[in-house]
């Protein structure tokens, strides 16, 4: 069977339910109903540039009423006037040049909409639209219709200005402008030539290479200033202490030269010191502007929620507003934000951002929903038990770990050998100072000078930048996404890892089923899958993706597919039955075909009946990720290695099986459990790794030395941690750990070599012949090689699998 | 030769007027985003083909106007 694909979405299609418009096969009505949109406003070019980029657009009735709050919309515009205001949309589904074309072309689709500009590294577009003509709920609608739903949450509630810092880039631009003018003003003084015209000049270009050196000195370096004083402060020495001294005395000393005609004075060799090591923070940021790491649950939370006063109207409020003993309506899809108790019969509840577990959980009336989950199926009504701030989950964010504003919870590589280093460097200073006082005043405080201008650690300080960025790029390429070059030096430290089960070394993805009873004949198959596909139930869909296509031998093919399903019902949290062919099927829960389970086993299963006979039940197990006991196995040669779950022992077995012996195993763990866990290892001295992905684990994995959060999409979810690991590389995980601990064997390598340049200069400096030249010299050679140097040894590194 | 004075003068103030240049671009958010635009530059083709349909389109619907 040729598959086919959608020309909208590229989804395969199902021969059943292809939809033939225009030439042009669809998967589905909501495929071709885009189509149909982009085609009648000549917007058809969306499809040239990407093949099949779009997606479909999911059903979102009901969903944003709530921007119909004039209140809460303006919290979430950026700017607003009479005729024209302006909102930032959060649209993950961006990812080609044809959502960009499409997206800029939105003033084609709706009117009022005068224009619209997307970020794609945000994955954000930002709209300018006049609130007279069009509504931003119309504009929702209209994206969502498109394919492009909106992603708002309570995060996007206080917006306000947001302030970009760029003044690194200011500083940056500054250091470049006074370096390379600087540089090329420098060069008669280089070659020394002793003509007439040279020599008449040489006052002002040495006055203008001066005024060029003050933005440089007093803008560009202020940042080294502030961090050696607040070093000084709290009494650890860190790496910017020896470079401001270095700045300070370069400039103090040049301008004493120029000023009593000795010189030419360091400014040239000041302005490209200043220069390179802005170069190297520069490079050392490297930021994935589409990735969060911040985020709580705020960033899953709808941000207003559906209300029912006393007088049984529907209303919209923000969810802050929220009290206990409110009535609330959650619709399909919707999410639970508060704790409380379900007043409508059913629900089954998906708790996948909480826990990681992809099949949902059947409630009934009376049982408490706790906040966190998400509604599928029908819409329920519960009563709130309590407000948003107070409820099970929200309230690990009141645990200090999220309050502390952390910021620097160890020492970095590079400040522990400036321990070292700053004081031997005075003391050389001092003590060259000291010999040449007896000889010669003028000598010593020459030497003095050189020692500390010389021995200002540039090099060292562009080591761990440039190394660190590099490393940062190459796992970002490998879909490990770090949140900063600190989290290497912290990966290399670890020596607990401490994993999630269910979502983190589980996938949601696929489910491993297996059947159990009697077998079922290749037609009842069949007749099983038609029924399937009409249920939306995860379940169903799950088990209708497992099922083979089947050709039948007395059928064919295209007859079977003709077949409809008659009398179909479904019955929400039991199962569906049908009439199908003559045949009466049902699927469902064990109580739905009435058959009393044996054991009390905790497995999800669905059973199936046909005709009133009892045949067996497919069972849903749990389904490691690839390549799970070779990285358990790697890892525990060098790792203490552990399994926290929050779900019951039922899979205890399995696991001690799949993983190597001596893995502990922890279950029944609530989220502050975890986070009390990760606490009593660190409290035992080891440095502890927590990889999780749900909202459970937000409090281990900030309680961690390092969070590392699993997740299938980048795009969407994930709680606040350190770095972001895209689950199709989990495998990959000890290659990572060890590229962080190579990177610091470059480091020390690399640190070797700028102590080596370091001692050539102070050579030179301490016998009183440091030329303006030489040091011209020796500071650009130093950086390039070292910079040279470790990029090369990183990346020799990282191929090295 | 105090021509020396003139040209470095010009010099620097040329590179002066770069560098405002370059503050005011990273100022007002031009390097904020440094993908989209260079997809988007690509794009003008289409969007001319597609307005003179547009007009196309417009001019049909007062044509059923009239009728």
């Amino acid at each position: 069977m040729d598959t086919q694909n959608c020309f909208h979405c590229g989804l395969n299609i199902v021969k059943a339910e292809e939809i033939i418009f225009d030439e042009k096969k669809f998967c589905c009505n909501g495929c071709k109903t885009v189509y149909e949109i982009f085609s009648l406003n000549d917007l058809t070019c969306y499809y040239d540039f990407e093949k099949s980029p779009g997606a479909t657009p999911q059903d979102i009735n009901g969903k944003y009423d709530f921007l119909d709050n004039e209140n809460i919309v303006s919290k979430l515009l950026e700017f607003q006037e009479n005729s024209t205001a302006i909102i930032s949309l959060n649209i993950p589904h961006i990812h080609c040049s044809s959502c960009i074309w499409i997206l800029e072309n939105l003033q084609r689709l709706q009117k009022g909409i005068s224009s619209s500009q997307v970020n794609f590294p945000e994955k954000k577009v930002r709209i300018t639209y006049n609130p007279e003509e069009v509504s931003i709920k119309t504009i929702v609608y209209l994206l969502s219709s498109i394919g492009y739903e909106p992603y708002i949450s309570l995060e996007n509630y206080e917006t306000g200005a947001n302030n970009v810092d760029r003044s690194l880039t200011y500083k940056l631009g500054v250091a470049f402008f006074c370096f390379g003018n600087i540089m090329l003003l420098s060069f008669p003084e280089y070659f020394e030539v002793k003509e007439y015209w040279l020599d008449q000049y040489r006052g002002f270009f040495r006055w203008l290479i001066f005024a060029l050196a003050l933005p440089s000195f007093f803008y560009s370096a202020s940042g080294y200033y502030v961090s050696a004083f607040k070093s000084m402060r709290s009494k650890m020495l860190n790496i910017d202490i020896p470079i401001a001294l270095g700045i300070v005395v370069m400039f103090v000393r040049s301008t004493f030269d120029i000023v009593m005609d000795y010189g030419s004075g360091f400014f040239d060799s000041l302005t490209g010191l200043i220069f390179f090591m802005l170069l190297g923070k520069m490079f050392q940021i490297k930021t994935y502007s589409f990735l969060s790491f911040e985020r709580d649950f705020k960033s899953y939370f709808p941000i207003a929620i559906t209300k029912i006063n006393s007088d049984s109207l529907e209303e919209s409020v923000p969810i802050y507003e929220v009290e206990k003993g409110d009535r609330l309506l959650i619709r399909n899809q919707e999410l639970i934000p508060v704790d409380g108790i379900l007043i409508s019969e059913k629900a089954e509840i998906d708790y996948s951002f909480v826990t990681g577990e992809a099949i949902p959980i059947t409630k009934k009336s009376g049982d408490k929903v706790f906040a966190g989950g998400k509604q599928i199926g029908k819409v329920i009504e519960m009563e709130v038990l309590h407000s948003v701030s107070q409820s099970y989950l929200t309230q690990l964010w009141s645990n200090d770990v999220f309050q502390k504003n952390v910021v620097q919870k160890h020492k970095t590589i590079t400040d522990s050998i400036s321990r070292y280093f700053t004081p031997i460097l005075l003391l050389i200073a001092f003590s060259g100072f000291g010999y040449w006082i007896f000889i010669d005043a003028n000598i010593a405080f020459n030497v003095f000078t050189a020692v500390l201008i010389v021995a200002c650690p540039c090099a060292l300080a562009l080591t761990a930048p440039f190394t660190f960025g590099n490393v940062l790029r190459i796992l970002g390429k490998q879909k490990f996404y770090l949140k900063n070059a600190l989290v290497i030096e912290q990966l290399a430290k670890v020596d607990t890892i401490v994993f999630d089960k269910t979502g983190t070394i589980t996938t949601n993805k696929k489910s491993n089923i297996s059947y159990e009873g009697d077998i079922l004949s290749d037609e009842y198959l069949l007749l099983i899958k038609n029924v399937l596909r009409a249920s939306n139930h995860p379940l169903s869909r799950m088990l209708y993706d497992y099922l083979p296509i089947l050709i039948l031998t007395n059928t064919s093919a295209n007859d079977a597919k003709k077949w409809s399903v008659g009398a179909f019902e479904e019955i929400t949290g039991k199962g569906m039955e049908a009439h199908i062919f003559g045949h009466q099927i049902q699927i469902g829960s064990a109580a739905f075909v009435e058959k009393t389970e044996e054991n009390n086993l905790q497995q999800t299963s669905v059973h199936i009946k046909i005709n009133g006979v009892y045949y067996g039940k497919f069972i849903f197990n749990n389904q490691y990720r690839d390549g799970l006991a070779a990285l358990f196995n790697n890892l525990s040669s060098g790792y203490q290695v552990k399994v926290l779950s929050g779900d019951n022992e039922g899979e205890r077995g399995t696991l001690e099986q799949l993983l190597p012996k001596g893995t502990e195993l922890i279950f029944n763990q609530k989220p502050e459990q975890k986070l009390e866990f990760i606490k009593n290892l660190q409290d035992k001295g080891n440095n502890v790794m927590m990889v999780g992905d749900g909202l459970n684990d937000a409090g281990a994995l900030a309680q961690s030395n390092v969070g590392i959060s699993i997740s299938e999409n980048v795009n969407v979810f994930s709680p606040a941690c350190d770095a972001i690991l895209d689950a199709n590389e989990f495998q990959k995980l000890n290659y990572f750990l060890k590229l962080s601990k190579n990177s610091i064997t470059t480091i020390k390598m690399s640190f070797t070599l700028s102590l080596l340049y370091n001692v050539v200069g102070l050579a030179f400096a301490i016998t009183g012949n440091l030329l303006p030249l030489v040091a011209a010299i020796i500071m650009p050679l130093s950086t390039i090689t070292i910079v040279s140097f470790v990029t090369l040894m990183s990346s020799y590194y990282a191929s090295k699998k | 030769m105090s021509v020396i004075y003139l040209l470095i003068s010009i010099s620097i103030l040329i590179a002066i007027g770069f560098f405002v240049a370059f503050i005011t671009a990273v100022k007002t958010g031009q390097y904020d985003d440094d993908y989209t635009p260079s997809v988007r530059m690509l794009f003008d083709d289409e969007l001319l083909k597609s307005t003179k349909n547009e007009n196309k389109v417009e001019n049909n619907e007062e044509k059923e106007l009239d009728i």
